[in-house]
């Protein structure tokens, strides 16, 4: 019933919103309907058990609404319950124009997305997935910047054109299950020839690849979240990117386990190319938002080929860093919303000295900034030391190659630092004024989350054991 | 009279009605060319369904095989009548506006 | 009672949180108490653990507890917990870091006295972190918690150096700092996963008793990313220029992290990883060739900086050199020794500028200073003891520490030790050539500066006199057995430690005789180059000076390394991730992308044009159509059977 209300409580209080005439109303209500998501997904991390939720839906088809959530599902649902009351909390004082349908449609989305997290029928998670994707297709179109016409539309029709692959992939995979069934016992059964394995396995991990999105397939990505309202851009790469990942483990790996095997070196050696591409990028944006996105694209090919490694370790460290770069990176969206908004400009190059003008916020990007680089202690080093330890055991070569992305990490993250915050005030920087009490908390809880789960990861790693567990059993 | 006559007359009725779609401007023109080919097809229906009719009466004087081709001929004519009228009213309202019945002069189709 | 070891890091943690969030409500004596207090209460918790180790360490026996505080990460394939271990190498260590570290701090808070108080409380909150970083780095009990002190002193670094945000140049170097720190602490990183990958262990116990099971490649390439990790956080050939840089920060933050403390840090581990190294004899090597190296090549451009913390920054690198090779060639207690006394006098060098610099109002040119001895008596006569010691001169302690590496280097391969001796000689002249140009000959200063001259105030002075005292005596703990018997405390001391790897290397022992002619040879040398630096440069007006020429200019100009290692590697590395940003993204990858969208755009107004609007042309197509679709259907047979049919 909870893996249910999870889902239920942000679609309803998402249409809710869109009825209410006073956007500041629509603003309180959801910020008070995501707090009561996020004790939901605290209760329901707390059981200890998995919890399952199954009623008739499509019987004619072989589909079931069935919802279940394990380890991995519980820190994601988890993840996706943490980060809305704090973006919300964090553009509490932003105006948008039409409050009321961006409230709701941000809580549709949260809706799509908890359904994807929790759904364990295919054709169900088909549904969520693409039910995640429009609302923000609607919210960056119609909130976003500039060129967001164009740029949302690419968004829209490279993730779509994945969704449609996948879609081929599923009805491939269920018309070979026995009795025809869109369960996930089903399809984790399935008996494919090596062809059809391939093929399979390829639509969908395309369709996930351009979600997360691995290199070459990620083009998308930096205007999608340069263009998109930031706390669009929030949702979009501290949450919706895990869709992909969360994917893999779900649904990928368990179905495909030959194929994945055998296209593993390919994806990894995609992952690892993709992460020094980006990040060598990265080095060389001015753009705040479009660093911390290539930044993003670097670190989303860690956790790929950590999932890829085949060990334990490595699946641990992705899973775990799912999390950990959510929260991270949303911390990071904040401080760059709060630039843009303060001082009207996203450019690295004219700004400067914000640490004498804000200098709450200058401690607080640090804290984020040495959590984007994996700094020992902060939550995203236990992440990214089980995945390369894993990357390690496949492959030494690769888990060294992989490992100049940590010093080029080190060398934007340390640029960005410098050039926001220390160094002669600039003259944009003059007026800037330290966040405000509502950002400051937000930023603090995150900063919190950071130091907390870098000193005692344990809890969230042995929450996600059973999920490794049954990656690795022997089909 | 053996059935291959009323197909080589069906034949040509319908290769002139073609050929006036084809060729000729004048949307009245036009208009009667469909007619044509439509009759043609009916004709050819009657002869066929009265072909078979026939040779099945030979075996079973209570038999209604075949005759349904008779029927469609009359949906056919039912149909005919109707676009005639739609089609007349197009013409009509056409003429007003370009003061043309000519069909090529009509092709805002194409934008 | 060892258990109360994770008191020792608590104190510093303790102390950074109170000064880091009460920076702008407290007062700044108060922020001195608490961050000068902390280190104290850890020191003093170091000197009962060392009193307790000491007391266990009789006979040959290790004395050794591993205190686990909680299991940091527990996965299926391996278990790391956050444990601390007190062992005779960790509590020297310890007292080093808590002992220096206090009397920093207690520099620090004249020092920094002019701060605005909520930048002294950060200050000190850097400072107390770091002094956490640190402990962390030398009392884990495996190589991940190693691993978090060692970024961690890299971060405070980090923090510290460019502790004057304001300037960029001073952030530049502390960006550079933490970038070439990440390349060792990459190498650093692979060195764990490997141990994890072959042994499913990081904790030293269960890592060195089953270090004969590693192959001979797998200990060569662990041994050998250890000491890239070393090299970058102590400063070795190729990345040692960030330490020099790295003098940006405060002096006192020279003095404790870049002299006394974290670049030793590299000693430390591979000190800690003694058995690794005596089973890679290939390592060894490197080891020492790299150490050598840059004892060598530092000391020469040390002759001719003229910024007397680059001075100092370049001796360090140096005098790390020599503790490197004294690693290399397995003397490890000699190694040890050694940055016991480099900690000892460098941290008095570098206080003793530091108090240079207070008086001189923040000028730190040599060639503008001069006959300082007159004004700041107690600055200079530490000042001098701690250049005798570095220099080598019996009895002072850099004597000792130097000798006993040298002499294992002699037994190894006689040319390390010629080039450590020329290394050493270059060390003495341009000590006693910035100790003159400093304290002796005229004032070359403006009359403002020398009307403020003065010596620094008590809390200045008090921990120069106590490092003099420690970097005079220092030595005493290791007296060659040459002289005496059983004079070697810390050997007998840390043999424990060392244990394993004595048993595998045989023991090069010179004759009594052969040492003290080196001993005696290499003090005579070194005597008659200070004699020759001090009658040089006290005449130095600074007049007439001249453009270096030849060899002195490379020198001068550092070898040009910055200019070369921008042009070879941040160069390129730039220009190439630009080629990405703007030719292979926006042209390549995104063009293919929005190229396939083009192509579908582009196809669609090429099938409108079908469309022409001619109604007749719609008919043609579809008649055509039909005869086409009628042909495809009926095969030719069935087509040609019904004609026949027909006609």
């Amino acid at each position: 019933m909870i893996a249910l209300l999870l889902i239920l409580i942000p679609l309803a209080a998402g249409l809710a919103s869109f009825a209410m005439q006073q956007g500041s109303a629509a603003k309180k209500f959801s910020l008070l309907a995501s707090v009561l998501t996020l004790a939901l997904a605290l209760a329901a991390v707390g059981s200890s058990s998995a919890i399952v939720y199954d009623v008739a839906w499509l019987n004619d088809l072989g589909s079931r609404f069935s919802l279940k959530m394990d380890g991995l599902s519980k820190l994601l649902a988890l993840l996706t319950a943490v980060s809305y009351p704090l973006i919300f909390a964090a553009v509490y004082n932003n105006e948008y124009k039409k409050p009321a349908s961006f409230y709701g449609l941000m809580l549709l989305a949260q809706a799509g997305l908890m359904g994807v997290f929790l759904a364990a029928d295919v054709l169900l998670f088909y549904f969520f997935w693409e039910l995640a994707l429009i609302p923000v297709y609607f919210l960056s179109s119609i909130w976003g910047g500039e060129k967001r016409i164009a740029v949302t539309f690419k968004f829209f029709v490279y993730t779509f054109l994945g969704s449609l692959l996948m879609l081929a992939g599923i009805l491939l995979v269920y018309f070979q299950t026995t009795g025809h069934s869109f369960s996930m016992e089903a399809f984790y059964q399935v008996k494919l020839s090596g062809t059809q394995q391939t093929v399979a396995f390829w639509l969908f991990f395309i369709a996930f690849a351009i979600k997360m999105p691995i290199f070459p397939l990620h083009t998308w990505q930096p205007d999608a979240y340069e263009q998109s309202p930031t706390a669009t851009t929030m949702i979009l790469s501290g949450v919706m990117v895990k869709m992909g990942l969360f994917a893999v483990v779900r649904w990928l790996l368990p179905i495909f386990p030959q194929a994945a095997l055998q296209f593993g070196n390919v994806i990894m050696i995609l992952s690892v190319v993709g992460m020094l591409y980006a990040s060598l990028i990265a080095i060389r944006q001015d753009d705040i938002k479009r660093l911390i996105a290539y930044s993003s694209i670097a670190h989303i090919g860690l956790m790929c080929a950590a999932l890829f490694s085949g060990s334990k370790s490595g699946a641990e460290g992705a899973m775990i860093q799912m999390f950990s770069h959510g929260i991270n990176v949303i911390g990071m969206w904040i401080i760059a919303d709060q630039i843009e908004q303060k001082l009207g400009t996203r450019k690295m190059s004219e700004l400067g000295g914000l640490a004498q003008k804000a200098p709450a916020m200058a401690i607080l990007l640090v804290v984020m900034a040495l959590a984007n680089i994996a700094l020992p202690l902060t939550n995203a080093f236990i992440g990214e030391f089980l995945m390369f330890s894993g990357i390690f055991q496949y492959n030494m070569w690769m888990a060294a190659a992989a490992g100049i992305s940590i010093i080029l990490a080190a060398v934007y993250t340390l640029n960005m630092v410098q050039k926001v915050i220390y160094g002669a005030i600039s003259p944009v920087s003059a007026n800037a004024a330290d966040i405000s009490g509502n950002v400051k908390l937000a930023l603090i809880i995150i900063a919190v989350v950071i130091i907390v789960f870098g000193v005692f990861p344990q809890p969230m790693i042995d929450l996600t054991k059973d999920t490794v567990a049954g990656l690795f059993v022997k089909k | 009279m053996p059935i291959q006559y009323y197909i080589y007359f069906c034949l040509t009725l319908f290769s002139i009605g073609i050929i006036g779609v084809l060729t000729r401007k004048n949307a009245i023109i036009v208009f009667m060319c469909v007619e044509l080919m439509l009759n043609a097809v009916n004709l050819l229906l009657v002869a066929f369904s009265k072909m078979h009719h026939g040779a099945a009466l030979a075996g079973n004087p209570a038999t209604t095989a075949g005759i349904d081709g008779q029927l469609f001929v009359f949906f056919i004519m039912v149909v005919a009548a109707a676009e005639v009228s739609v089609g007349l009213a197009i013409i009509v309202m056409m003429y007003r506006n370009t003061h043309s019945v000519d069909i090529n002069f009509l092709n805002r189709l194409k934008n | 009672m060892s258990k109360i070891a994770f008191l020792v890091p608590l104190f510093p943690l303790l102390g950074f949180l109170i000064n880091g969030l009460g920076r702008k409500s407290l007062s700044k004596p108060a922020i001195g108490i608490i961050g000068s207090g902390a280190i104290l209460l850890s020191f003093l918790t170091s000197c009962y653990l060392f009193t307790l180790v000491a007391a266990g360490a009789g006979g040959e026996q290790r004395f050794e507890t591993v205190v686990t505080l909680f299991n940091f990460i527990s996965v299926d394939a391996f278990t790391i917990p956050f444990a601390f271990q007190v062992d005779q190498l960790s509590v020297l260590f310890l007292l080093i870091i808590t002992g220096i570290g206090f009397l920093i701090h207690l520099y620090s808070t004249a020092y920094m006295k002019d701060e605005e108080s909520h930048h002294y409380g950060r200050y000190f909150a850097y400072l107390n972190l770091f002094v956490f970083s640190m402990l962390l780095l030398v009392m884990g009990a495996n190589y991940v918690i190693m691993f978090i002190g060692w970024e961690g002193v890299g971060l405070c670094s980090y923090l510290l150096i460019g502790y004057w945000f304001k300037n960029n140049d001073y952030n530049y170097a502390a960006k550079k700092a933490f970038i070439m720190n990440r390349i060792g602490d990459l190498g650093f990183l692979l060195a764990v996963f490997w141990l994890l990958f072959r042994l499913g262990t990081v904790n030293y116990g269960d890592v060195f008793a089953n270090a004969d099971r590693l192959s001979a490649a797998d200990i060569t390439g662990i041994t050998t990313l250890l000491f890239i990790g070393a090299m970058g956080k102590s400063a070795q050939i190729p990345l040692y220029t960030w330490l020099p840089d790295a003098m940006a920060g405060p002096t006192p933050v020279s003095a404790l992290i870049h002299a006394a403390t974290m670049v030793t840090a590299g000693i430390y581990m591979i000190a800690r990883s003694n058995i690794l190294y005596t089973l890679a004899p290939a390592t060894q090597t490197l080891v020492a060739v790299i150490g050598l190296a840059t004892a060598v090549f530092a000391a020469t451009i040390a002759l001719k900086q003229n910024d007397i913390k680059k001075v100092l920054a370049y001796s360090t690198v140096s005098q790390l050199g020599y503790m490197f090779l004294g690693l290399g060639v397995g003397a490890y207690t000699g190694a040890v020794f050694h940055v016991m006394t480099h900690a000892f006098f460098k941290a008095l060098l570098f206080l003793g500028a530091g108090s240079v610099i207070h008086a001189m109002h923040h000028e730190q040119d040599i060639r503008k200073m001069g006959n300082l001895k007159k004004y700041m008596p107690v600055t200079h006569i530490t000042f001098l003891l701690a250049c005798l010691a570095i220099a080598g001169i019996p009895p002072f302690s850099g004597f000792f520490s130097k000798d006993e590496i040298l002499a294992a280097a002699f037994a190894v391969n006689p040319l390390y030790y010629y080039l450590g001796v020329a290394g050493a000689l270059m060390t003495a002249f341009y000590m006693f050539r910035l100790y003159t140009m400093t304290f002796l000959g005229n004032f070359r200063g403006t009359h403002e500066q020398e009307h403020h001259l003065q010596e620094s105030p008590s809390a200045m002075t008090i921990p120069l006199i106590v490092l003099a005292i420690l970097s005079v005596v220092g030595g005493f703990i290791g007296i060659p057995e040459a002289f005496a018997a059983n004079s070697h405390w810390l050997e007998h001391f840390l043999a424990p430690v060392f244990a394993e790897s004595a048993k595998l290397s045989e023991a090069h022992h010179l004759s009594h005789s052969q040492e003290y002619l080196m001993m005696g040879t290499a003090t005579v040398l070194i005597l008659g180059v200070i004699l020759y630096a001090v009658g040089r440069f006290k005449k130095y007006t600074g007049e007439n000076e001249q453009e270096e020429q030849g060899l002195g200019k490379v020198l001068a100009n550092k070898w040009y390394m910055d200019e070369l290692y921008n042009a070879v590697i941040v160069n390129p590395l730039n220009a190439f991730a630009g080629f990405c940003k703007n030719v292979i993204e926006k042209s390549g990858i995104d063009g293919a992308v929005n190229g396939v969208g083009k192509l579908v755009a582009y196809g669609s107004r090429q099938l409108r044009l079908v469309q022409s609007g001619q109604v007749s042309s719609y008919v043609l197509i579809m008649v055509l159509a039909m005869v086409v679709f009628f042909l495809i259907w009926f095969n030719d047979a069935t087509i040609i059977r019904f004609f026949n049919k027909l006609f």
